[in-house]
């Protein structure tokens, strides 16, 4: 057996890898981050920024419950960063909004919202249901078009830059004196005496625990060390246009202005595999639905359009898990890594650094997927 | 500050914030703000410095005009018409 140069050595460099990575340093954990490259798909460079809580959940209340941790853990991680790192993620809980157009959509999500409120029980999602006035007291400076119904409206979500964050976590991990090796696409993942020997082509990292957490990447390693890691692309279309001035206080889910100004539109829910094109189809989906929302858009120049992939379990909540026959070995999947970033700084760490997982993360046990035993 | 180099094509008077400016047919608003001698174009959205019109190709948007009432427009990829109203684009839009 070789020497361990890390504690923990975490396969992924996005802003699941690296937020996990952040938390294992300040932990005081010896740690590195091994990043794929620009070849990656990198997820964590397409998204669209919200820090969101009132859609999460539908179906598994803890991922509502967890959610929510997310959200109430963010405000402090976003301090953290700045003063470390000098990053400012531009972190906004100003509440969020699901606007609804036709009186279907508004029923519709009226009945989800109170769903999903009886499920998680009081003090999670505090989502509400807003009238046409309400909401347009709530966005003074937006002409609504005439076939906005309502929304439903969470108090506790918002949104960051997700490329400052991804920036920030990468620094803070490297300012805690943790090691960000990037160009490292790994070849295998292997048991190693007491720990784990990760095989990249330029050399071998030897660890005391391995967490995989490369996005679409994962499946590939996750096989060589016994953990499931069942997930498909789901393709994500985006639009933005040019920066404005501010007119939208705060997000709507696939409608938001960010700090700088520009106008984000999305995004699409395509399964067509691996392919990260753009289609015209699916972009004027996302414009068309935005003028319908706010009419003046109709004149506002798009200045980019990209797609990326989502990270989807069969039931699109996360995975946290250890392999049975290889403990020290963990997966972490998500869709949400922005959303969720804050209790992967904070709160899976410390359950990654104990033995057994700890109960918060029961639900998000992969056995969850097994075929169900009747009777 | 700027030698015409053909002379031939029609005249057409467009408005440079508000002033008539003679122009020949196949300018672009971008040259006819150039020639009215406005100086700075636009204010960044960024950071609210002033601009002028660089490339005169389309690449480097720092051509951006309010033309006939819609802001942000490539004024170097919009032909000068009769009557045409140039502005400058002060800042980021704003959305009406």
């Amino acid at each position: 057996m070789s020497a361990q140069a890390f504690d923990v050595a975490i396969v992924g460099g996005g802003v699941v890898g690296s937020a996990l990575g952040y938390g294992f340093a300040s932990k005081g954990a010896r740690v590195v981050v091994l990043d794929e490259g620009d070849s990656a798909l990198r997820a964590s460079r397409v998204n669209f920024g919200l820090v969101w809580l009132q859609t999460k959940g539908n179906g598994m209340p803890a991922y509502g419950r967890w959610s929510r941790k997310a959200t109430e853990l963010w405000p402090d991680l976003a301090r953290e960063l700045l003063e470390r790192t000098g990053i400012d993620v531009e972190l906004e809980l100003t509440g969020g909004l699901k606007i609804c157009l036709g009186e279907e959509e508004l029923r519709e999500r009226g009945a989800m919202v109170e769903r999903m409120a009886a499920a998680a029980g009081p003090g999670v999602y505090d989502t509400r249901m807003l009238g046409i006035d309400e909401l347009g007291a709530l966005l003074p400076e937006v002409k609504l078009g005439p076939d906005v119904t309502g929304a439903s409206f969470c108090p506790h979500e918002g949104a960051v830059n997700p490329l400052h964050l991804l920036n920030a976590l990468q620094a803070g991990l490297q300012a805690l004196g943790g090691t960000l090796r990037t160009g490292s696409s790994v070849e295998s993942v292997a048991r190693d005496g007491k720990g784990f020997a990760i095989t990249c082509r330029d050399g071998t990292t030897r660890a005391g625990k391995v967490v995989l957490a490369a996005g679409h990447g994962t499946p590939r390693m996750a096989a060589m060390v016994g953990l499931p890691a069942p997930i498909k692309p789901q393709r994500g279309q985006i639009l933005v246009t040019e920066r404005m001035q501010p007119f939208m206080p705060l997000p709507a889910s696939g409608l938001r202005q960010t700090k700088d100004g520009t106008v984000m539109l999305g995004a699409t829910r395509e399964n067509v595999g691996f392919d990260v094109a753009t289609t015209m189809e699916g972009e004027a989906g996302l414009a068309a639905r935005a003028v319908r929302i706010v009419p003046a858009l109709a004149g506002i120049p798009v200045v980019r359009a990209w797609a990326g992939l989502r990270i989807l379990t069969p039931d699109t909540f996360p995975v946290y898990h250890q392999s049975e026959s290889h403990p020290g070995a963990y997966v972490a999947l998500c869709h949400s890594g922005v959303t969720l970033a804050s209790v992967h700084a904070r709160v899976v760490p410390e359950a990654y650094l104990g033995t057994a997982l700890p109960e918060i993360l029961n639900a998000f046990h992969p056995r969850r997927f097994d075929v169900q035993k009747t009777g | 500050m700027f030698r015409r180099l053909d002379e031939t094509g029609a005249a057409v008077t467009v408005y440079v914030e508000g002033e008539a400016v003679t122009v020949r047919a196949g300018d672009t608003a971008a040259a006819a703000a150039l020639l009215a001698g406005l100086g700075h174009t636009r204010l960044s959205p960024v950071d609210g410095s002033p601009r002028a019109p660089y490339c005169m190709i389309g690449t480097c948007f720092e051509c951006l005009l309010v033309i006939d009432g819609v802001g942000s427009r490539q004024g170097c990829l919009v032909e000068v018409r009769e009557g045409m109203r140039i502005e400058r684009q002060k800042g980021a839009r704003v959305v009406p």
